[in-house]
């Protein structure tokens, strides 16, 4: 079983370089600038999802406020941008450690409590979030921050002319996330967090394994979930409280890995590369109407896929395969 | 600020509160009883509120009268839901809170679509019911009439649902699935038939609520959500499952919210809810009158 793991790893590893490198061609062929705003959107929410499956997937603890470390992202860069001149990147990176910070913060708190009552906490705290921002002056309250145009570089992270760096940075940062949990994995986090997931009592009696676990989850998950926020602010080039961290958001983050199967490796990347494109095709097909027809869709899918996939699409793949398996 | 104020918006605040309870208590009997929260809570108030509002308009039935028949609608769309969707959703053996979270989830998503499709996403409101706009003054205090109504209904509500769980056979019923859902089976007691009656009292009671709550709010396809989270921190407040905390839970919402909005700008009232529901479960995790 361990040579099989092993195998499997080293499979996984290749299968998502040759994906990446096929991805990073795709523009090649792929001239339409909406076609290629949806896939800029698939990988951002490919990579969201992946980093919200480490804390809700993998450590079993389900957040849906994951909306406050997007939107704590998206508002320090352009924060520190708009009032201060921080480049960006700087930006995103400080982002990033304050939404691990406060993801720490919280989980004092946060990690005692089990089930519905962590899942309604980390919604509320995210509406507490969202309506502190709505409320915040200095922030541009409920009018958000429109982010001034600087130029046409890297360096500032803005681009005018073409969307292909957008897509770069962001296949950038699904691969690092993806990269991120392949190799948590098989680290003694992701036994821990398997072992916390599966039976917390079992693991509570390993000690601090079980906090300690769930703090290092959700730090990570929160910080690339913030990187995350702040790659959609700079390209949005606007951000207001309800755009970044809204419900929708947490939500959003949640459905690939629900779709694609919670807690595991490809579930994430699989979830987000049939969803996202499903959801903005119907929304600009069939929901420009503005009756609601995407939403019934979009919601009827599901329900369906929940109920007669709970172990996601990709247990589709390993159920043809566990056949020849010996486990 | 006078103390006359202070008493004012504490008086609206009790008001809103026993609403809130109402709203909340069919979330907590189902959650009780099966140990799932219906995500889709909020879109079963709004149905019931878009329901109220079609009987008045088609027939003029006034939003006081129609709340039992609101309720028996809710009754049967409850009973239908747990059919249809959360039977299977039981059944799952993996990911099981995930499948009932998203389950739930996509229906609720799926009815803001119905709602939107049929209904337009523009706001309705019962513009001239019995009560709509009239207020009673007791000592100086104003009190509208509507949430005066609603709170009786909900004080009312309560006390039935405490006689019907602790003295007919039904509720009996309902208990005893709770405690041991595979004993029950022993004894003759149907469980999916008892979790659909479960799940039809729940949405009948918020049926009630939103019945009673067409007379003064505007009616739309997202009104359920703002609703729903404070229903379920109401719930979690008192504590899971807790039908007497989902009573008591209500009521500290809506005093809390009463008071916020007296110190902090009107957009941040909810704050205060949210605060207070964070300070309570990290003291007890399980809520108030939750238990283990």
């Amino acid at each position: 079983m361990d040579k099989n793991f092993a195998a499997r790893r080293r499979r996984d590893l290749i299968i998502a370089a040759v994906l990446a490198a096929l991805a990073a061609l795709a523009p090649l062929v792929i001239k339409d600038v909406y076609v290629q705003n949806i896939l800029i959107l698939t990988l951002m929410y490919a990579a969201l999802s992946q980093s919200w499956n480490i804390l809700s997937g993998y450590c079993g603890q389900i957040s849906l406020g994951h909306a406050l470390y997007f939107g704590i992202g998206a508002y320090t860069t352009e924060l520190l941008f708009t009032k201060f001149g921080v480049l960006p990147w700087f930006g995103m990176l400080g982002g990033g450690v304050i939404a691990a910070l406060i993801a720490m913060v919280l989980g004092y708190p946060f990690f005692r409590l089990r089930g519905h009552y962590f899942v309604i906490a980390t919604i509320v705290i995210a509406e507490i979030g969202l309506l502190l921002f709505q409320n915040w002056e200095w922030a541009g309250a409920a009018m958000g921050i429109t982010i001034p145009v600087r130029g046409d570089s890297w360096l500032k992270f803005q681009f005018l002319r073409s969307k292909l760096p957008y897509f770069y940075f962001a296949l950038v940062l699904c691969c690092v996330a993806w990269f991120v949990t392949w190799w948590l994995e098989d680290s003694k986090w992701g036994f821990w967090w398997r072992a916390v997931k599966d039976n917390p009592e079992a693991a509570e009696s390993l000690g601090v394994v079980v906090f300690n676990s769930k703090m290092g989850a959700a730090a990570v998950s929160a910080f690339l979930v913030a990187i995350g926020g702040a790659f959609y602010a700079q390209f949005l080039a606007y951000i207001d409280p309800e755009s970044v961290m809204g419900f929708q958001f947490s939500l959003l983050m949640a459905l690939p890995a629900v779709l694609g199967g919670i807690g595991t490796l490809w579930g994430p990347v699989l979830g987000a590369a049939i969803l996202i494109p499903m959801t903005e095709l119907t929304r600009s097909y069939i929901g420009g109407s503005g009756r609601g027809v995407d939403l019934i869709v979009y919601g009827t899918l599901i329900v369906l896929i929940s109920l007669a996939l709970p172990q996601g699409l990709v247990s589709l793949f390993s159920r043809a395969k566990s056949k020849g398996a010996t486990r | 600020m006078t103390a006359q104020a202070i008493i004012q918006s504490l008086a609206s605040g009790l008001l809103m509160g026993l609403l809130y309870g109402l709203i909340a208590v069919g979330l907590a009997l189902i959650f009780g009883l099966m140990d799932v929260v219906n995500f889709a809570h909020g879109e079963f108030l709004m149905i019931a509120m878009y329901v109220s509002f079609f009987l008045f308009a088609f027939f003029a039935i006034d939003p006081l009268l129609s709340a039992p028949l609101v309720a028996a609608a809710l009754f049967v769309f409850g009973a239908v839901v747990y059919l249809l969707i959360v039977r299977f959703a039981m059944r799952a053996k993996t990911n099981a809170g995930m499948v009932q979270i998203f389950s739930t989830f996509g229906l609720a998503i799926v009815m803001r679509g119905l709602a939107q499709f049929f209904f337009t996403p523009d706001y309705r409101s019962v513009p001239h019911s019995w009560l709509g706009g009239k207020t009673i003054s007791v000592a100086g205090i104003f009190l509208p009439e509507p949430q005066l109504a609603g709170a009786l209904v909900s004080i009312l509500a309560f006390a039935g649902l405490y006689f019907f769980i602790h003295r007919t056979d039904f509720g009996r019923a309902l208990e005893a699935t709770r405690e041991d859902p595979g004993a029950v089976a022993l004894v003759g007691i149907d469980k999916n038939r008892v979790f659909a009656l479960g799940w039809g009292l729940g949405a009948a009671l918020v049926g009630l609520a939103g019945a009673i709550m067409a007379s003064f709010f505007y009616i739309y396809p997202d009104v359920g959500a703002s609703f729903a989270l404070i229903a379920y921190v109401t719930v979690a407040l008192g504590g899971f499952g807790s039908v007497f905390g989902a009573f008591a839970g209500g009521i500290i919402v809506g005093l809390v919210e009463a008071t916020t909005a007296l110190v902090l700008p009107p957009s941040l009232k909810s704050v205060g809810i949210y605060a207070v529901y964070l300070l309570v479960v990290f003291i007890r995790p399980r809520g108030l009158f939750g238990s283990m």
